[in-house]
Parts: C-alpha cells; sequence; structure tokens
C-alpha cells in the first residue's frame, strides 16, 4: 500500500465524516466549519489527481470567499445558536431513507465499472497546470470566459437590488 | 486509482448532500448541502480528466483539459449562485425573522 493509497483512504474517510456532521450539527457556525473541512479534503483529491490550479481556486473561491459570506450572513443574522424546532421526527427519517435508497439505486448501477480498465492517473499528466489550463482557456474557451464576466456583472447587480431595504 | 472509488466517493458525497436538503429545515443549511452536492460533481469531473490519461496522451497532449474547465466554470457559476442566494436569504429573514422553510409555505396560499 503505497503513499498514494494511504492518501487517497485518508482524504476521502475525511471527506464523508466531514460531510455528515455538516448535516447532523446542531449549530450552523459548526456546520460550516465541517464545510470547510470538506473543501479541504476536496482540495486534497484534487492535488493528488496533479490538478494543482483547480487545487488553489477551490481553496480560495470556496474555503476563502463563499464559506466567509455564509459565516457573515449567519453572524448577521445572530443564528449560531441552535434555532431550528424538530417537530417532525418522521420527515427526518423520510428524508434519510430517500437519501439512501438514491444511493442504493447509484451504487447498484455502478458496481459493475471494470475496475483495471478504467484508471485515473495519479500523481502525473500536466493537463491540470496553470500554464496548460491558460492556454485552453484563453483559446478555446474564450468566449464562455468573458460571458461569465457578464454573469457577474448581473450577479452583483442582482445581489444589490435583492439585498437593499424597500 | 480506479475509477470507481472516485465515482463511489463522488456519488456518497452527493447522497450526503440530498439528504442533508431532505431532512434540515434551515435555508442556510441547505444552501450549504447544494454546495456540497456541486463539490462532489467537480471532483467526478476531475477525475474523469485523468482518466485514460496514458493511452489519451499519446494522441492529443491536452487529452482531458476540457473536464478541469468544466470545473472552473462551475466554481464560477457557483459564486454567482452564492451571492445572490444569500442576498434572498438576507432578504427572506427581513421579512419572517427566520430563516425556516417551513415558513415559506405561505406562497402556496
Amino acid at each position: 500500500m503505497g503513499i498514494t493509497q494511504i492518501l487517497f483512504w485518508s482524504l476521502s474517510v475525511l471527506a464523508l465524516f466531514s460531510a455528515i456532521m455538516v448535516v447532523v450539527s446542531r449549530n450552523p457556525v459548526h456546520s460550516v466549519l465541517w464545510l470547510i473541512m470538506v473543501f479541504f479534503a476536496i482540495s486534497g483529491h484534487y492535488i493528488l489527481l496533479n490538478a494543482q490550479f483547480l487545487a488553489i481556486v477551490n481553496l480560495i473561491v470556496y474555503a476563502g470567499a463563499i464559506m466567509v459570506l455564509f459565516l457573515f450572513v449567519i453572524m448577521l443574522m445572530n443564528l449560531n445558536a441552535d434555532t431550528e424546532p424538530q417537530k417532525n421526527k418522521w420527515l427526518k427519517i423520510a428524508g434519510v431513507i430517500s437519501g439512501g435508497a438514491l444511493l442504493l439505486v447509484f451504487v447498484a448501477a455502478l458496481k459493475n465499472v471494470d475496475a483495471k480498465a478504467h484508471v485515473a492517473q495519479v500523481a502525473r499528466g500536466d493537463i491540470g497546470l496553470i500554464h496548460n489550463l491558460g492556454i485552453a482557456l484563453f483559446h478555446d474557451y474564450v468566449v464562455p470566459f468573458e460571458i461569465s464576466s457578464v454573469l457577474f456583472l448581473s450577479a452583483m447587480v442582482g445581489a444589490v437590488v435583492i439585498g437593499k431595504k424597500e | 486509482m480506479p475509477i470507481n472509488y472516485y465515482i463511489f466517493l463522488a456519488v456518497t458525497l452527493f447522497c450526503i448532500g440530498v439528504t442533508g436538503v431532505l431532512t434540515r429545515r434551515n435555508a442556510i443549511i441547505i444552501f450549504m448541502c447544494i454546495e456540497l452536492m456541486l463539490n462532489a460533481v467537480n471532483l467526478l469531473l476531475v477525475a474523469f480528466s485523468k482518466m485514460h490519461y496514458q493511452e489519451m496522451v499519446k494522441l492529443n497532449p491536452t487529452a482531458g483539459i476540457d473536464g478541469q474547465l468544466f470545473v472552473f466554470f462551475i466554481m464560477v457559476v457557483a459564486a454567482a449562485e452564492v451571492s445572490v442566494g444569500l442576498a434572498i436569504i438576507v432578504m427572506m429573514y427581513r421579512n419572517t425573522h427566520s430563516v425556516d422553510v417551513n415558513f415559506l409555505n405561505r406562497l402556496k396560499h
């Protein structure tokens, strides 16, 4: 069992445990912190797949910007106490059963994948480096890139319009 | 690593996100579970972009780079979505003084 396997399994266990803790935490601030943990584990997976640019962007955009926005909103509304009255236990059980059934369907549909024939290349390959991604982004995907700037502008205007007081 | 390990990891993360959306009533935690589902799909896209790399790189040195660029654009869209979504949640809190999604069922009356 090489170092790659050990890293893969430990990052997977960390990601799954943190994801479960996001759902079961009573306190929303704890949920945000566990979700940051999930993002760190997923960034570790990206580094393991040698997608270094995406690993850094994942940390900066998700763990850095989006999660700070969530924390800011939670603390602005003073929600860091347990404010969720759980009345309906059966609704919760039905949700868990539905999620488990979806997982069962996915696993049953995908369990026959030939593990030897389809291998994801770990720790090698240079398509994830910023040089190659930048060349592809500004040659083949330059129109979607510019359109995404318009999307950001409209999202900014929309957030201001929705969020301002009447 | 075999690709089915990545498939099962991403599918499990996605189903945990679905379960969170179905069970929790706090709008912010539901939103965070949606982010979790987006990240599961991102992880699977990156894993698929490196699949069959050793055979494909002989034909095309940038094979699979589109998958990683799709992940980049998903992150762009997710950032825009979070800014608008949190603005909607703040407005909802200002009107109802709660982020419980059960209070929003008055929309159907």
